[in-house]
């Protein structure tokens, strides 16, 4: 590599804030802030929920609504393999079986419906989540006859750092696959799959394989997450919220580049915090609604392609290229 | 046999309902394009507004007349303000087709809530001709038969509409291709709109003749909206008489499933969809 081609300036900004900003989240358990741990701990699941649905659905434009089947899979994971009773296996390795289990039912279900119309892989994905909350529930109650089960309880900090580490490969991986030729390959098939199957992309092994890589993470964070709530059953497991929030939050932030997802999902979160407890739920439910069909009639680009729009404005630029 | 023909009928009494939600998400999807995931809370609203008039001494089939126009005039202005907006923005069919879809989503949660926030959470239920008479060899409600009926004649009655009015001629031109319908002088904007309005009002028809049956809460909406998703795939995207054929295939299968074993029918209903995307995703009467 020729280092004088390489521009340090715009490397600095793209290495050195996400470095510092890492940094000063490491060191956040440090700080005696108890609240502030379990708050960026609830910030850190909803960005890999939302930055791993950008890194299929954002991009090629296939919705998918399946977040909450793969989030649920890495749940009864841990479920299964660490239970309060006395845990099976350790964490980091139900971590990895949560991610592969999810990676393989995506890698299935992508290659049942990815050969369809998008709308078709919506409904299809959509219904995953309520299947596979009917089966688990079914065979819970019918077959073993329980309602729940009780996951072994993790520390703050803990939950916290293993969330940190899937966060920091997640934003590794999608940064990875959007400068990649794949990133193009998704580029394109998002834009026109027709042409993009011209061109020489494996359209379908692309689209499966992204949409497995995007499942894979979601099912770690399930894992992770199951330690901190402990009690789990079908339902809280497999909640359609989960499927939507990420959707939301990335088309609230824009999804243009890696830093619109987070931005959405922090916003997303905190909000969510601050409402959803109580009476006050309902209203919560009511607001995430009017906000998802303003963001989608009045906000087609997102936070970021507004704050994009603006800048090239304030800069004099005629007209403001983004993507959407 | 006993079991079989108990199954077959109760099937297609159900199936009524299926066929005209059905018909109805047919008719958002099929001809305007968005995938109303919000279709069964028109549904739920129907249903409450007519247990609310029931409660005040009214025969619960005189709030069909009120709740249609209603979700009607609803619907038509929904289109017309929100997914026109969209639609007019989004660059190609395909982004208008997800956009649209998620707003659905967002207007399902609003209504919903709406909804719990009125209503509450706990289920509703009244009491209407329920007796039973019997047919060949076991008895039937006769509630459930008059909403059968009901929702069979309007099914009919749309069908002759879409297929003998000039204004259905537009409609069955525009789920054949949008654009060239535009282009032979359809008002494409007003029709679609049109479409949603009166799949909203089916859905509202719908939801009305389900309370006069069985007990109803403000969360149903979702699982009739799931039900229609498959029946449409089934009948084929657009198609009116598949949707309606489709929804008593549906009611038989649905009431079997529930006779053996209740907890399975979102999964037996799931691997209709799957096999139907898999060896025909056109659907029966999909060309």
């Amino acid at each position: 590599m020729n280092l004088s081609k390489i521009n340090w300036k715009q490397l600095g900004i793209n290495a050195g804030i996400p470095l510092v900003i890492l940094i000063a989240l490491i060191l956040l358990p440090n700080y005696g802030w108890d609240y502030g741990v379990t708050l960026f701990s609830q910030f850190v699941v909803y960005i890999i929920l939302t930055v791993s649905w950008v890194m299929f659905s954002g991009t090629t434009g296939y919705i998918s609504l399946a977040t909450a089947a793969f989030y649920g899979i890495g749940i009864y994971a841990a479920a299964l393999f660490y239970p309060a009773t006395g845990t099976i296996l350790p964490l980091i390795v139900i971590v990895i079986i949560g991610a592969a289990v999810s990676f393989i039912l995506a890698f299935i279900v992508g290659a049942i419906t990815l050969r369809l119309r998008g709308i078709y892989f919506a409904m299809f994905t959509f219904g995953l989540v309520l299947l596979m909350y009917q089966v688990i529930n079914y065979v819970e109650t019918s077959i073993i006859g329980q309602r729940g089960r009780l996951v072994a309880l993790e520390s703050n900090e803990a939950v916290f750092y293993y969330l940190l580490g899937i966060c920091v490969i997640t934003l590794l991986v999608a940064y990875l696959i959007r400068k990649s030729k794949y990133g193009l390959a998704l580029q394109s098939i998002g834009e026109n799959e027709e042409a993009a199957t011209h061109t020489g992309v494996n359209v379908t092994m692309v689209k499966i394989l992204v949409f497995a890589i995007s499942a894979a993470f979601m099912g770690a964070v399930g894992v992770i997450t199951a330690t901190k709530t402990t009690y789990v059953d079908a339902g809280t497991a497999f909640n359609p919220m989960i499927s939507f929030s990420p959707a939301l939050m990335a088309i609230f932030g824009g999804m243009g580049n890696i830093w619109g997802p987070a931005i959405g999902a922090v916003i997303f979160t905190y909000i969510q915090e601050i409402l959803q407890t109580g009476s006050l739920k309902n209203y919560y439910m009511l607001i995430f609604g009017a906000i998802l069909v303003a963001t989608i009639m009045y906000l087609p680009n997102g936070l970021m392609g507004l704050i994009q729009n603006l800048w090239k404005r304030i800069k004099g630029a005629k007209s403001a290229p983004t993507r959407g | 046999m006993e079991l079989f023909l108990n199954i077959f009928i109760g099937g297609l009494l159900i199936g009524g309902i299926y066929s005209l939600v059905s018909m109805g998400l047919s008719l958002q999807y099929g001809v305007a394009k968005v995938f109303n995931i919000a279709h069964g809370e028109f549904l739920m609203f129907g249903a409450f507004i007519t247990y609310w008039l029931q409660s005040l001494g009214i025969n619960p089939l005189i709030p069909i007349l009120v709740v249609a126009p209603i979700m009607f005039i609803v619907g038509f202005i929904l289109y017309r303000t929100v997914f026109t907006g969209i639609r007019v923005r989004s660059p190609n069919p395909g982004v208008f087709e997800s956009n649209g879809m998620l707003a659905a989503f967002g207007l399902y949660f609003i209504v919903q809530n709406i909804a719990v926030l009125i209503w509450g959470s706990t289920p509703q239920s009244y009491s209407y001709l329920n007796t039973t008479i019997s047919i060949g060899p076991s008895d039937f409600h006769v509630n459930r038969i008059v909403a059968a009926a009901f929702a069979i004649v309007i099914g009919v009655l749309f069908y002759l509409f879409l297929a003998n009015t000039r204004a259905g001629k537009a409609i069955r031109a525009a789920a054949q291709d949008q654009a060239t319908a535009g282009l032979m002088g359809v008002d494409i904007n007003y029709m679609l709109a049109l479409c949603f309005g009166f799949g909203a009002a089916m859905a509202a028809i719908a939801g009305s003749l389900i309370s006069i049956c069985y007990p109803i809460y403000t969360t149903m909406g979702l699982g009739y909206t799931v039900i229609a998703t498959v029946v449409i795939t089934l009948g084929g995207l657009g198609s009116i008489p598949g949707s309606f054929i489709g929804g008593f295939i549906l009611g038989i299968i649905g009431t079997g499933v529930a006779y053996w074993q209740p907890g399975l029918s979102v999964a037996a209903y799931y691997i209709i969809f799957i096999i139907l995307l898999l060896v025909r995703p056109k659907g029966i009467m999909g060309r």
